[in-house]
């Protein structure tokens, strides 16, 4: 069997976390579990956009001597693409952003009708 | 049973989109167009050793200042959503003691919790980290404040005037950027100079900008963990 490259096994593993976490969002009924779905789905896509970045036999984008060394003093060919990691960073944070708000809807809704199972709240549904 | 079919054809063509995907797939195999300018002129235009930094705090800053604003968001709509009514807000629930191992250990842990969060955002231009990741490794220390002792209550007064004060000042640095630099929240300003490369006082304005940057984060996380604690108190 071939050996699989890091960017590779990084795409791979993004997707089928992202498989996971609409299958939980879909098929899991407590509320909570539904959040935690929320989040791997949202860790998955993270991962897959790093991956994207990612080229063989390079090092993170932080310039220090190591970089310095691997490439005989030409930083643009030992780093890897900074700009996906730069969006991920953002992509975190407004995950953290959503991820509370859930959280927060949920303690409401418990309080509403003390339980946190889905199919109780039927209020909307005919 | 048709709700469980429809849910494996959700599935199974998502996972055909992606298996298309990673099949087409090519890996690159060097830097291309923005990101080879970045690597090739960052450490001379904006001194930062850590280029991600560099992307964040200073090409893309507008994108930090967008996400400040969005954390600021959510801990405001938490705030609003979780609020209190008066008798509930001056109940006291004495909760039951935590264990005698968490709290001396949290005695230990928690400065030493803050002080590898201040390190995290002091040294973001230089090591993987900054003011979003130490931040929330501050707010880590709260919580294990909340989960040692849960009967703690946290100065909302505090809170507040860290997080509009570092929020003011990054933008009033970021304004400094137009009248001294190239413009709205650039990191170079005349005068200011860029510092030696690759030490703690270097990289123009980043430093500053992601220690306030820190501090924010930390206190608006201290701030929604503060509303979900006291949440508890509602009937």
């Amino acid at each position: 069997m071939e050996t699989l490259e890091l960017g590779k096994i990084g795409l791979l593993i993004g997707f089928l976390l992202v498989i996971v976490g609409f299958w939980g969002i879909l098929q899991q009924k407590n509320i909570i579990k539904i959040i935690v779905s929320f989040t791997i789905l949202n860790t998955g896509i993270n991962l897959v956009m790093v991956a994207l970045g990612y080229i063989k036999g390079r090092t993170a984008p932080i310039i220090d001597d190591s970089v310095e060394q691997l490439a005989n003093h030409n930083v643009i060919n030992a780093i890897v693409d900074p700009v996906p990691q730069a969006l991920v960073l953002t992509a975190i944070v407004i995950g953290f952003g959503v991820t509370s708000l859930l959280l927060a809807y949920a303690m409401k809704l418990f309080r509403a009708k003390k339980t946190l199972e889905i199919n109780q709240f039927n209020d909307l549904k005919w | 049973m048709l709700r469980n079919f429809l849910i494996a054809l959700v599935l199974a063509s998502f996972g055909f989109i992606f298996l298309n995907l990673y099949n087409s797939y090519e890996p690159k195999t060097e830097l291309t167009g923005i990101a080879a300018h970045y690597a090739e002129n960052g450490a001379s235009e904006v001194g930062a050793a850590n280029l991600v930094t560099a992307v964040v705090v200073s090409y893309r800053s507008f994108d930090t200042l967008g996400e400040i604003t969005i954390l600021f968001l959510t801990a405001a709509i938490i705030s609003f959503f979780l609020k209190l009514s008066n008798e509930d807000e001056n109940k006291v629930i004495i909760h039951k003691g935590t264990s005698e191992i968490l709290k001396t250990a949290s005695q230990l842990l928690i400065p030493l919790i803050f002080l590898f969060g201040v390190y995290v955002f002091i040294n973001g231009h230089l090591t993987p980290g900054g003011g979003f990741q130490g931040g929330a490794i501050i707010a880590s220390g709260v919580v294990l404040a909340i989960m040692a002792n849960p009967n703690m209550t946290i100065n909302h007064t505090v809170i507040v005037w860290v997080e509009s004060l570092s929020g003011v000042t990054v933008v009033i640095i970021g304004v400094l950027g137009i009248i001294l630099g190239g413009g709205f929240l650039d990191s170079t300003l005349d005068g200011y100079g860029l510092g030696e490369f690759g030490t703690v006082f270097s990289a123009g304005t980043i430093p500053v900008i992601y220690s306030l940057v820190g501090l924010k984060v930390g206190a608006e996380i201290s701030n929604i963990l503060n509303k979900y604690q006291k949440s508890q108190k509602e009937s």
